[in-house]
């Protein structure tokens, strides 16, 4: 493109630049002005070459005006400048030689072709970049509406495939639309039989508040709740449901639609029940069990003033024996029988029957006017009793024993009432069974000191809180002490000083006899010689002698004979310082190997006293089997003769006995002595030694002695 | 065109667009009424903004041309608009045939636009993403088939930043696109600036506020707060300067005064 200076190519040059310098302050093109003047360089030249030619090339011009819309010289300004240029610099610089008229009309010419073709092909632009943009945005919200609906499709299938209900209704209730599950819960096919209104959905067992929550919604009060509620299927079935209903509102705020969410929860519930039913029924009977009783009794025992509840429980008698005997499938259907008869017994309002386990049921009334109620259920239930229960082919004969609690409400607590009924069945039980017992506070103390002593006396022998009076034995004859008899004591931290009668049965019970016995023996015998060591070997009749009561526990403990020599040879009393008295109903029937022990110590010299003789059923014949040396009659015999004149029968059969022991070479003492006109009797009728109040209490060691000096200078 | 995971709700043609403001101040028709008209209102205080956007495009242009005579072949443009002329992808192909080129937009209108004027280019692709989500951004199917991130790419952030308030972090933004990027790689960046205009700054306030109108507020930053983008960058050469004067390749003084506004410079990771 170079050309000599002022040459043709220089001078198209030139006006390139000039072109340039007027268009590009206009152009939008990010070229620089030099790559802009190159790029209208060749525009220039083509337009020198329209000037020039010998024919106006119209096309031409017109195609250079729309290059310059492809150059981004589309601000109308660029063609004004531009089409400026053409006029004042074109015939100028590229019109050397030609004729200046014909330039002239030929400039103006190409320029009205130049500004038609800019304005074409900026028309055209416009146009295409025009449809373009409305492509590309037509374009791009199809890929946004897609895309909607892609989500909603997500969210229709997410809507029909829920396994959970889902419900939309209006703010009036209208239900608007429903799922699938939702449709499948309530049992229906078509989604029109949706289209009820939402408070059409009642249900007797909805929750008072369900509708208040439901009102603050739809009134946009509350953005959701949750509820546990039941709905009537079409065919008339219960669906129950856990019902989360929460307000739509839109983009503004303001509330539009309720959506309900809805859980299945009728099985979960019905199993609930079950499960319930099985935590408060007995699995063989199906009665309520225990605790379901306890529940009711609480109730019961809770109810307002005037309300009253009666309780019978029922304890069948000799159960043991059918199960051991028929084996348990037997004794179990034996139960079921009895279930169902007591459950025939009470069947009115306010009354249950219950197992409480074993053999043992409850019947239960309440009402004001139990007292009497509680009775006939008592008696009813005895009457259900009465014909025999057939099992296995057997007839079986069913007892029972009933303890009755009745009362008014808000006294006791259920495990008081339970205790009472429990002891006092236990009394009927004792008394002989199949009758019922009523309830007797005196009673039941007895019963529960008695417990509370039996527990008691393990830690009472610890404690030392046993002791020991004694009562003197007195001879008949010369009205001397002889001895005294070993009488244990409790003194109760609570109850005071206790007799033996009070406890030593229960530490038969219980197996404490044995070590508490083996105190008493060696307390007492510690005594004994106490006794010989400071009054020496007494006066005319010997040494004081000591009395000692064996139970019958202890006679057939086998460490008898060894404990009782151990003492004796620790203590260094001779063995016959000590006497150990033995009831005769303890020796009823007793055999050889029953008899060794006493025998040893028989034969050891320790003399054995019969007790109470006359009480039992006295064997006279076995007398001489016996390794006894005493007999002691009961205090029966005596007291006839308390009065004057005594009684010439009782007289007679005491004579007798004496006559009878005199003659098997055995000595007896008399009981219960309490005047001298006694004594003087029993003396005539030649009883050895007596005892009584008539001579002394039992009471402390010292006291024996002050009675020996007594007797010795009386 | 890929459905982007943002997608709006729906396109709303009658709220104007930066990037149809843009191809307007460039001549372009790529744009509708709304748009020119929210153009027109910001150049009744500025005038010049055409002439601004030339400069940025200028700029990109001779930016584009250095990576590419740096040997970068790899080219990430965020922000890519309404390409009219003088794109990436035509500047740089031309320094440097089957050079890449993976254009960003988070316009829906400007992303379906540029897929049509790429249709039939193997080399260049567009991808609905968000400056603000990087890394959605990286792991795009466009980049993994484009671009080799353990390769030098040049990051084009033309005319972009000073749409992304304080509050979104832009500057985490930007350092999170540097993480990914191998060393050797160009921060291309433009910035408004109230710096360089030739206008008391309360009459460019007026534009300012016109874009805060339309929900696309412009950020005006300091030189300072600009040149912290370049944070672990080595500044090329002449550094953050006016657009016209970075590299010119004609006489700067013959440009507008409205394209000395804002700043615009390249750094390279090291």
């Amino acid at each position: 493109m170079s050309g000599e200076p002022d040459g043709p190519q220089d001078r198209l040059r030139r006006f390139a630049t000039i072109w340039s310098r007027a268009v590009f302050p206009v152009t939008s093109t990010s070229s620089t002005r030099t790559e802009f003047e190159a790029e209208l360089l060749p525009l220039a030249r083509r337009l020198s070459k329209v000037l020039r030619a010998r024919s106006f090339d119209a096309e031409e011009a017109r195609a250079v005006g729309a290059a310059l819309v492809d150059a981004h010289c589309t601000d109308p300004e660029a063609l004004s400048q531009t089409l400026d240029c053409v006029d004042a610099y074109l015939v100028l610089y590229c019109g050397e030689g030609g004729d200046p008229e014909d330039l002239r009309a030929r400039s103006a010419r190409l320029q009205h072709a130049m500004a038609a073709g800019f304005a074409g092909a900026l028309r055209a632009r416009t146009l295409a970049e025009q449809e373009a943009i409305a492509q590309a945005a037509l374009k791009a919200q199809g890929v946004v509406a897609e895309a909607l609906h892609a989500s909603e499709a997500r969210f229709r299938a997410v809507f029909e495939g829920a396994a959970i209900g889902i419900g939309i209704a209006d703010l009036d209730g209208n239900i608007l639309q429903v799922n699938q599950a939702l449709m499948r819960m309530f049992g229906i096919a078509d989604p029109a039989l949706g289209g009820r209104r939402a408070m059409e959905w009642t249900h007797p067992d909805d929750a008072p508040q369900v509708w208040r929550l439901y009102q603050e919604l739809v009134r946009g009060e509350r953005e959701h709740y949750h509820v546990e509620k039941a709905f009537y299927r079409p065919d008339g079935t219960v669906l129950w449901t856990n019902l989360t209903v929460s307000l739509l509102r839109d983009a503004d705020g303001t509330p539009q639609y309720q959506l309900a969410l809805m859980e299945d929860t009728t099985e979960r519930r019905l199993l609930n029940l079950r499960l319930r039913y099985e935590a408060t029924h007995d699995a063989l009977t199906g009665l309520p069990n225990r605790s379901f009783f306890f529940e009711r009794l609480e109730k019961a025992l809770n109810a307002g003033p005037g309300q009253r509840f009666g309780l019978c429980y029922l304890d069948l008698d000799g159960f043991k024996a059918v199960n051991d005997s028929l084996g348990h499938a037997a004794g179990d259907r034996l139960l079921v029988e009895v279930a169902d008869r007591l459950q025939a017994c009470a069947t009115a309002p306010g009354e249950m029957v219950a197992r409480l386990g074993g053999d043992e049921f409850v019947a239960l009334t309440t009402g004001p006017d139990t007292r009497h109620e509680v009775d006939e259920l008592a008696g009813r239930i005895m009457n259900a009793l009465l014909s025999p229960v057939s099992v296995d082919g057997r007839e079986l004969t069913v007892r029972g024993s009933i303890g009755i609690v009745e009362g008014p409400a808000g006294e006791r607590s259920p495990a008081e009432v339970l205790r009472s009924a429990d002891i006092t069945m236990y009394r009927a039980k004792s008394a002989g069974g199949n009758r019922f017992e009523l309830a007797d506070p005196e009673a039941d103390a007895r019963v529960i000191t008695r417990h509370g002593l039996t527990t008691a006396l393990p830690a009472a022998l610890e404690r030392g809180e046993f002791f020991i009076e004694y009562q003197p034995l007195v001879h008949l004859g010369d009205g001397s002490v002889r001895g005294a008899e070993a009488l244990v004591r409790w003194l109760h931290p609570q109850h005071g000083v206790l007799g033996p009668d009070r406890f030593i049965p229960l530490a038969e019970h219980t197996g404490l006899i044995v070590p508490l016995g083996r105190w008493v023996l060696e307390q007492s015998v510690l005594q004994a010689r106490l006794w010989r060591e400071r009054y020496g070997e007494g006066g005319a009749a010997g040494p004081l002698r000591i009395n000692v009561n064996l139970s019958p526990c202890q006679l057939t403990h086998p460490g008898l004979v060894q404990d009782t020599v151990e003492i004796l040879e620790r203590t260094g009393v001779a063995p016959d310082a000590l006497c150990l008295e033995v009831t005769e109903s303890a020796l009823i029937g007793a055999d050889d190997d029953l008899l060794k022990p006493l025998r040893r110590l028989a034969e050891m010299g320790v003399d054995i006293a019969l007790d109470d003789f006359g009480t039992g059923y006295s064997n006279l014949a076995n007398l001489r089997r016996l390794p006894v040396s005493v007999l002691k009659l009961d205090r029966s015999f005596t007291q006839s003769m308390q009065q004057f004149p005594a009684d010439p029968v009782d007289l007679k059969i005491v004579e007798g006995i004496v006559a009878l022991a005199h003659s098997l070479d055995l000595a007896v003492t008399v009981e219960g002595v309490e005047t001298g006109a006694q004594a003087e009797q029993l003396r005539i009728l030649g009883c050895d030694t007596a005892q009584g109040w008539y001579y002394a209490r039992p009471g402390p060691p010292e006291r024996l002695h002050e009675l020996a000096l007594v007797d010795a200078t009386g | 065109m890929e459905r982007p995971a943002w997608a709006p709700r729906s396109i709303d043609i009658s709220v104007p667009s930066v990037s149809r403001i843009y191809d307007f101040y460039l001549g372009g028709s790529h744009n509708f009424e709304v748009d020119r008209e929210a153009a027109r209102r910001a150049m009744e205080f500025m005038p010049g903004l055409p002439k601004i956007m030339q400069a940025n495009r200028a700029f990109m242009r001779r930016a584009v041309r250095f990576a590419a005579d740096q040997g970068i072949d790899q080219f990430l443009d965020i922000g890519s608009g309404i390409p009219t002329f003088g794109n990436v992808h035509e500047v740089a192909g031309r320094s440097r045939p089957g050079a890449r080129v993976v254009y960003v937009d988070h316009d829906p209108v400007a992303v379906a636009h540029s897929e049509a004027v790429l249709a039939g280019h193997d080399d260049a692709d567009v991808v609905a993403g968000d400056l603000l989500k990087p890394r959605e951004i990286l792991a795009s199917p466009q980049v993994e088939r484009l671009i080799d991130l353990n390769r030098p790419v040049a990051l084009l952030l033309v005319a972009i930043l000073h749409f992304v308030e304080d509050e979104d972090d832009p500057y985490a933004a930007v350092a999170e696109l540097s993480d990914a990027l191998a060393p050797g790689s160009l921060l291309v960046l433009t910035h408004a600036s109230y710096e360089g205009i030739p206008l008391p700054a309360e009459r460019a306030g007026g534009a300012v506020d016109v874009y805060k109108d339309i929900r696309n507020p412009l950020i005006m930053r300091s030189r300072e707060d600009i040149a912290r983008f370049f944070e672990g960058y080595d500044m090329v050469e002449p550094g953050l300067v006016p657009m016209p004067r970075w590299r010119p390749e004609g006489e700067p003084e013959e440009e507008d005064p409205y394209a000395f506004s804002g700043f615009a410079g390249v750094g390279r990771t090291a």
